[in-house]
């Protein structure tokens, strides 16, 4: 063929994050959702247990680092499998597949919008937990840089997780139902709402299996003194074990989403 | 049955097409020949296997059996590049209500190698005093000129239509009509699914009955299922009379009656009384 080549992906790309981001700083209700959800719970906890974890350190700083962990699977993980779900069933998908448009491209645009609201969602919960909960910042350059591969590698595994799940809701309506009950039970099996340790074994078990566990004591091992570790499961922080799973819930969700994505209906072949 | 015209080269050849589903078979040993520059109408009941038939054509469906070309490559295997000559409008959905017509149709613009001017397609639309508008507010008829809109931007060679004007008023319909002729006098080749037989015989060259999976006749508007060739009904106040020669009749009325023949009516099988009797056993 003559004439001008077929646009790239990484631009088309570009174009996809501009278009998802618009569609959702538009939806006003959405955004004020998204971005106050873990602050108000923040705010709700940090202030039932007013009490402090240690001397100097308040529970805030315990449930901040559950909430980022919360937040990122959120915005990750609950807005694309609601997402995609929607766009699967309202013919969205479709109409992207009619036209050249690579998929690559719509997928970057996704994790172009999750970055993007996942970072702004963070810095609003850090900012307003410094300014009205006293939370302490971590000082240390160091452990905003692991504070940094934490969020990324969260950010990441929910992200392709949420494109394998957005298969199993058939229709729009029916998505929240099968999305919203998983984050949910995940967030009181993982430490973000109780003090994971307080747990009984048996769900700390079958919570060490999702990746929320290994974000919330990623994050706490930024937001807490070093000698909490020993307060963990096992007495560390477990970092090594954090981004081993994580990175195998990014792999594993990447390999399932190739193989069940479907631009369709389910009743449509 | 004329499943084939000499008008130009194919863009769309069809042979044997064949899909199940189960038990069921959607599509029956379908073989259609669509020259380029032809605005093609595939009229059915619902059911017949219209939707199943352009869904192959478009590369959203496999097929079970027969040969399939658009534009001179197999739909079920086709790339980018392919995708990016051609069209398609689906029936209507509710996506990008939040964005604008002009962020809309310019964003999809980029997705194409050789797109028109995003400006330019809104106008021929007739959505230019909509242009500034969230996708949200425009009303059916309106939501669905954009969808077709999003459908010609990218300059496509062959133009899928599915059922492009439910729900639209009569004179919205109109404007739509103009709209394809435009398309037709640019070159565009345009395979369309219609429930309304007006719409088919306004805009279509030549006109399939599909039913039960099966292409029943092809031809054009004018032809269709010996249409021409029926015998006309000739009705006055005192009488009716079916005949081969109608001007004769009407010849030797005018001597009975001094001036005008009370309440006469000359009428051709309608194409919707042809497409009944086509579709008659699967209706």
């Amino acid at each position: 063929m003559s004439g001008p080549a077929l646009p790239g992906a990484l631009r088309l790309g570009l174009a996809r994050t501009g278009i998802e981001l618009k569609e959702f700083f538009r939806l006003r209700e959405t955004v004020v959702f998204t971005f106050s959800f873990p602050v108000i719970l923040l705010f709700v906890f940090g202030s039932v247990f007013d009490a402090e974890l240690a001397p100097g350190v308040s529970f805030a700083q315990y449930f901040t680092a559950g909430m980022l962990a919360s937040g990122i699977m959120l915005s990750s993980f609950q807005t694309l499998a609601i997402g995609i779900a929607v766009e699967r069933d309202e013919g969205t998908l479709k109409r992207l597949r009619g036209t050249p448009m690579p998929p690559l491209a719509y997928f970057l645009g996704k994790i172009g919008l999750v970055l993007v609201t996942s970072v702004v969602q963070a810095v609003v919960l850090l900012l307003l937990g410094a300014l009205l909960l006293n939370l302490e910042l971590p000082t240390d350059p160091l452990l905003w840089l692991r504070l940094a591969w934490v969020f990324g590698l969260g950010v990441a595994a929910g992200t392709t997780a949420g494109i394998a799940y957005s298969t199993l809701a058939r229709s729009s309506k029916s998505a929240s139902a099968v999305v919203v009950p998983v984050v949910v039970v995940l967030q009181f099996i993982s430490g973000v709402f109780f003090v994971f340790t307080d747990l009984p074994g048996w769900m700390q078990a079958i919570g060490s299996i999702f990746p929320l566990r290994w974000l919330a004591q990623g994050m706490r091992s930024v937001f807490l003194p070093p000698e909490f570790a020993a307060m963990e499961a096992g007495g560390s922080w477990h970092l090594g074990a954090t981004a081993l799973i994580l990175t195998a819930w990014l792999v594993a969700g990447m390999l399932l989403a190739l193989r069940t994505f479907r631009w369709q209906r389910h009743d449509q072949k | 049955m004329a499943a084939t015209s000499t008008a130009g080269p194919a863009q769309i050849r069809v042979r044997g097409l064949t899909k199940r589903y189960g038990d069921h078979i959607a599509v029956d040993d379908l073989s259609l020949e669509i020259p380029a520059g032809e605005v093609f109408a595939l009229l059915g009941p619902n059911g017949a296997g219209k939707t199943t038939t352009t869904e192959i054509l478009e590369g959203y469906r496999d097929r079970d059996a027969g040969e399939v070309s658009v534009l001179g490559q197999d739909p079920q295997r086709a790339g980018r590049a392919w995708r990016a000559r051609i069209g398609i409008v689906l029936q209507t959905s509710n996506d990008y209500a939040e964005l604008s017509v002009t962020e809309l149709v310019g964003h999809f613009a980029r997705y194409y190698p050789r797109p028109r001017d995003p400006d330019e397609v809104i106008e021929a639309v007739g959505l230019q005093d909509k242009r500034r508008a969230r996708v949200r507010a425009l009303s059916g008829g309106q939501r669905r000129r954009l969808d077709v809109a999003l459908g010609i931007v990218g300059a496509p060679e062959l133009l899928f239509l599915d059922e492009p004007t439910t729900g639209f008023d009569p004179q919205a319909r109109r404007s739509f009509w103009e709209l394809i002729r435009r398309l037709r006098t640019e070159g565009t080749t345009i395979l369309l699914t219609t429930h309304y037989l007006d719409e088919a015989e306004q805009l279509a060259d030549r006109v399939g009955v599909i039913a039960g999976g099966r292409l029943m006749a092809v031809d054009s508007p004018a032809q269709l299922g010996g249409r021409q060739s029926r015998r006309a009904q000739v009705i006055w106040r005192d009488s009716r009379e079916a005949t081969d020669t109608p001007t004769r009749l009407v010849g030797e009325l005018a001597g009975r009656y001094p001036g005008e023949i009370p309440d006469l009516q000359v009428l051709r099988p309608t194409l919707e009384d042809i497409y009944l009797d086509l579709i008659g056993e699967h209706s």
